[in-house]
């Protein structure tokens, strides 16, 4: 009991000190070595954090969406191979948005939407914004509710009322600490009155600010501000999720049947649900996370083949020292240990050093990205096992050559 | 009479280097008791020094037999080997081999911490103590060997051959590197502790030195030429004595 105590705890641990003796010797030359691992180490961890973080803000965003979400985009308008992008060809009109509402079962609410830019003029100030027509239904379906006044009514939408609800930002901007509500903002020189301001969602999918624009009735804005006759966007609720899949089924079927698409001819728009693009986003970053982990794996690499190195070196350095140890009795396996332990310590410590260091990198890529990287305990365990398997791996061969040496030669060695 | 610490049987080291046959060691058989002290002397290259490294077990013959207190060396794995020197000798270097950079205390305490089962650390620092201030450097603990006298470093070396306890002390020209005055002390020192009851077995080309010891066996060509007792032997105490009287008369002409 006594023994195995021994073999297992104390003499592992006494044989650590004397390496931490060693390597406080060699002060910078210890550094330097485990610089490699504290590189590696350092670049997993804040790689994971900033992963982690990059995550779930997009998972926040994608569900800031709204429930059970089908969008509907109208087709992609390509000239020339210039691909304009989501919504740039005139394919749904409001004949179709109509019979998709009446045909299709499991819908519960869907607003379509156009959009265009627009200086915003108010209370003397002007401001550049997104102007998005929608129907009521909008904030019901993207789950964002008015935080002061009302949204617009159908009524308001049948008759293109010159009425608008203000995003937070845009109020901000315009009226400042005066409340908009009751406000009149001028779009292309046309007053609008404001009847309510939305609640703040925060950043949107990509960089554009959800909170930055103004919100008017679609017929307002196809009527009034670009003269278009067809939508740009379907935004639809779907009542469960399990439905999801049959309604995008029908819509398709729909939107091709009235757009007279021959079979084996592609859509004239885009459908995307909420966990397709959640999927996209999630397989952009898995790729990048794949990516950045082949560095991290061969900065550690290297940082291994560091500690080798200079294990090796040690070993010839110390070749009397080991002489002397043997004479006095140690065997090959306490000459082992030592010098295993010694490889390890070094990579621990770079492993220590690297994730305070990822820590650091985390906290300032999320500082300059604008978001929370999260370091998860995993991650931090998962860098110190690496090391630890990367001390053993390669002290193993620098230790065992150690363990070799004749007694005799090592002694005379000089 | 109790079993020798030292049996040699028709012993031999053979060499093989780019195919020829080196006999450094041929055929050397003897016996050497408890609390006995030993020199063995011959010109380099007379296999003295190979002798000493198959006593201390740090090689083996590769001929005839040796037992180290009744235990045969021959067949030992280089582990057991290496607990053999552990737990029964002590050597003594011509350069010291002191671990540099490490104190006085730290240096004696080493071969306890090659001991299986290990020492009680509080132990293994008494016993440390113990040993340097037999060797009179109770004062120099937390010394490091390079900031000590060779005739010091020497002394830490004996410390640490002792601190074990071992059936026998093995010294490699321990006087080598020392100057007259402080290699007549370290003989002083070797010749209390072997009349304390230590076996001490030296290996040196210097007769001088030779001359301190109870038993002298010389070699040459890998074979013992002569092994007698020491009928002149010289005492430290009186050697000292005359070197001083020597340096007087010196410094008065």
């Amino acid at each position: 009991m006594i023994a195995l105590f021994q073999a297992l705890l104390l003499r592992p641990l006494l044989t650590a000190m004397i390496a931490l003796r060693a390597l406080r010797r060699n002060k910078l030359r210890s550094i330097l070595t485990a610089l490699g691992i504290i590189i590696g180490v350092a670049s997993v961890v804040a790689m994971v954090a900033v992963g982690n973080g990059a995550r779930n803000k997009i998972q926040g965003e994608v569900s800031a969406l709204g429930q059970n979400l089908l969008l509907v985009f109208a087709g992609n308008k390509r000239s020339a191979g210039v691909n304009s992008g989501l919504g740039s060809a005139a394919s749904i009109t409001l004949e179709d948005a109509a019979a998709v509402k009446n045909e299709v079962r499991d819908i519960v609410a869907m607003s379509p939407e156009v959009w265009t830019n627009a200086q915003a003029i108010a209370s003397g100030r002007n401001w550049s914004t997104t102007i998005s027509g929608v129907a009521p239904d909008y904030l019901g379906v993207r789950d964002w509710p008015v935080s002061a006044g009302a949204m617009f009514t159908d009524r308001e939408v049948r008759s293109a009322a010159k009425v608008a609800v203000i995003g937070s930002k845009t109020a901000n901007e315009l009226f400042g600490a005066i409340n908009p509500i009751g406000q009149t903002v001028r779009l292309n020189n046309i007053p609008f009155v404001i009847t309510g301001q939305l609640s703040s969602k925060g950043a949107g999918l990509g960089n554009n600010n959800q909170d930055d624009r103004i919100v008017l009735p679609y017929t307002t804005v196809m009527k009034r501000l670009t003269g278009e006759k067809s939508v740009k966007l379907l935004n639809i609720k779907i009542n469960d999720a399990s439905r999801m899949e049959t309604a995008q089924q029908q819509i398709t079927a729909l939107l091709r049947q009235r757009h007279r698409t021959p079979a084996g001819e592609g859509n004239d728009f885009n459908i995307l649900n909420q966990k397709e693009i959640a999927d996209k986003v999630a397989n952009i970053s898995g790729i990048i996370t794949m990516m950045l982990g082949a560095i991290a794996g061969m900065s550690l690499l290297v940082g291994g083949i560091g500690i080798m190195n200079i294990m090796l070196v040690s070993v010839t350095e110390r070749t009397r020292e080991i002489g002397i140890r043997m004479a006095v009795g140690a065997q090959g396996s306490d000459i082992l240990l030592q010098f295993l332990i010694e490889a390890i310590t070094l990579s621990l410590l770079g492993g220590g050093l690297g994730v305070l260091a990822g820590f650091g990198i985390a906290r300032g890529i999320g500082n300059v990205a604008g978001f929370q990287p999260v370091v998860t305990a995993g991650s931090v365990i998962l860098a110190f096992s690496v090391s630890f398997a990367i001390g053993v791996f390669f002290g193993f061969y620098p230790a065992r050559k150690a363990a070799k040496l004749d007694p005799i030669d090592a002694l005379r060695y000089e | 009479m109790s079993t020798p610490i030292i049996q040699l049987a028709a012993t031999a080291r053979v060499y093989r280097a780019d195919g020829v046959e080196v006999h450094a060691v041929r055929r050397v058989s003897l016996e050497i008791q408890q609390g006995e002290f030993v020199a063995i002397m011959g010109s380099s290259g007379s296999g003295k020094s190979t002798l000493m490294n198959i006593l201390g077990c740090l090689d083996r013959p590769t001929g005839g037999e040796y037992l180290l207190d009744g235990v045969s060396v021959s067949t030992l794995s280089r582990s057991q080997l290496a607990t053999l020197r552990n737990r029964k000798l002590g050597f003594v270097f011509q350069n010291f081999n002191l671990l540099a950079r490490t104190t006085a205390l730290e240096n004696v305490e080493l071969p306890m911490f090659y001991r299986k089962p290990l020492v009680a650390l509080s132990s293994q620092r008494r016993r440390a103590v113990e040993a340097l201030q037999r060797v009179g450097l109770g004062d120099r603990l937390g010394h490091r060997p390079s900031q000590l006298s060779g005739g010091q470093q020497q002394r830490i070396a004996i410390a640490r051959a002792l601190v074990n306890e071992p059936e026998l002390v093995l010294a490699d020209e321990p006087t080598g590197n020392l100057d007259t005055r402080t290699s007549i002390d370290i003989m002083g020192l070797f010749q209390e502790l072997n009349d304390s009851g230590i076996t001490i077995v030296m290996v040196t080309h210097e007769l001088d030195i030779a001359s301190y010891c109870k038993r002298i066996i010389v070699m040459r060509d890998g074979l013992v030429i002569s092994d007698a007792p020491n009928p002149e032997r010289r005492q430290a105490g009186p050697e000292r004595a005359k070197l001083d009287e020597a340096e007087q008369i010196a410094k008065l002409d």
